[in-house]
């Protein structure tokens, strides 16, 4: 070891707030990313005390075993509902949700618009892989047009089955959305903006003014049957023009 | 003139072989092992040490969080 690697050297090491426990998450997955900058944004703001999450089912149920913070686990679709019932008991907790895109906007779709009407003062972050993930690539209604899915093998077809729905831009027209963004996850640049965002979504919801809501778009490597770096660059190109990134709503006020 | 000198440990057992680090970095700094780790995934390995900059591009892109990042000014 050289006289570089020293403590009074340090620049990054592993969230302190994650447990020891290895990540159930496949090779190069978004998910693993966005949970370790929640839990720096938490360790950095010092709300290890208050915050409380709520996974959903889908790939990312296992947070609780990753995030060394209390955490409860939702029916499918349903943390919203919970975030809520928790939130309103101890409101000054810091109470989040922590959802993918089968859970938020397919089984989820009702308690999601509707904690957001309420402006329910949680931060919901809404993982967007465009694909229901755990249960093996079957399509999302984020599945983008085309986009081969185990339950559409020649590609989403718009014309029998819709088309991406974008559920950022749609709760951002809701009164109780305070702030709404898309962000990505998979490059140095995109994580320093995507913690920035995160950070403040946390400072919202402590001074109470209401819903914040942060998508990341991520990739499912597996799901896609891709290699990680193939599914970032496939992300890039084929996501992005779908899922534009950016702020669509600040401090009550739509920017986009 | 003093320069910024960096350096990543890598924890091989942690890292499942995405490689999403590697073009994370500017400098070429994080190359693929031809060996594996236990679980059979080719980890990553710390390369160009020389060129390494200690700006932790690689490390918080890393899924898994198997790097941890080191820097200092040298003269
Ligand atoms: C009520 C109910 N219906 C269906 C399922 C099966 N199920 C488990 S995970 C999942 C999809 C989750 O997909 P997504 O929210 O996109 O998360 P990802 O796995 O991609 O992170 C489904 C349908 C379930 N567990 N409970
Ligand atoms: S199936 Fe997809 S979303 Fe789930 S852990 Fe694997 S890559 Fe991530």
């Amino acid at each position: 070891m050289s006289s570089i690697a020293k403590k009074e050297n340090l620049v990054y090491q592993r969230p302190a707030l994650r447990t020891e426990k290895e990540y159930s998450f496949c090779p190069g997955c978004g998910h693993g990313t966005v949970h370790n900058i929640i839990l720096e944004v938490i360790e950095e703001m010092g709300l290890q005390e208050k915050a409380i999450g709520i996974t959903p089912v889908g790939c990312a149920v296992l947070a609780y075993e990753f995030m060394n913070i209390d955490m409860q686990q939702a029916a499918h679709g349903r943390a919203p509902a919970l975030a809520t019932a928790i939130n309103r008991m101890m409101p000054d907790k810091a109470v989040f949700t922590y959802q993918g895109d089968g859970d938020l906007a397919a089984i989820g779709t009702a308690e999601t618009i509707h904690a957001c009407n309420r402006g329910e003062n949680i931060v919901i972050f809404f993982v967007n892989n465009g694909i229901y993930g755990m249960t093996g690539g079957q399509m999302a209604p984020t599945t983008l047009p085309g986009m081969p899915s185990s339950t559409s093998p020649y590609g989403r077809d718009v014309e029998t089955m819709g088309g991406p729905m974008k559920i950022t831009e749609m709760i951002s027209q809701l009164d109780g959305v305070y702030m709404s963004t898309r962000q990505a996850a998979h490059t140095p640049a995109y994580v320093r903006k995507l913690k920035k965002a995160i950070r403040q979504a946390f400072e919202n919801q402590q001074a109470r003014k209401g819903l914040s809501f942060v998508e990341i778009v991520t990739n499912c490597a597996s799901g896609w049957k891709k290699t990680p770096t193939d599914a970032n660059k496939w992300l890039e190109e084929n996501m992005f023009p779908v899922y534009p990134l950016g702020d669509i709503k600040i401090d009550g006020k739509l920017v986009k | 003139m003093a320069k910024i000198k960096g350096e990543i440990i890598i924890d091989v057992e942690r890292c499942k072989g995405c490689h999403v680090c590697v073009p994370a970095c500017n400098f070429k700094c994080v190359g693929v092992s031809p060996k594996v780790n236990s679980k059979g995934y080719n980890y990553v390995v710390f390369e160009n040490s020389e060129s390494c900059t200690g700006c932790a591009n690689c490390a918080i892109v890393c899924p898994d969080a198997a790097i941890t990042v080191y820097r200092t000014k040298v003269e």
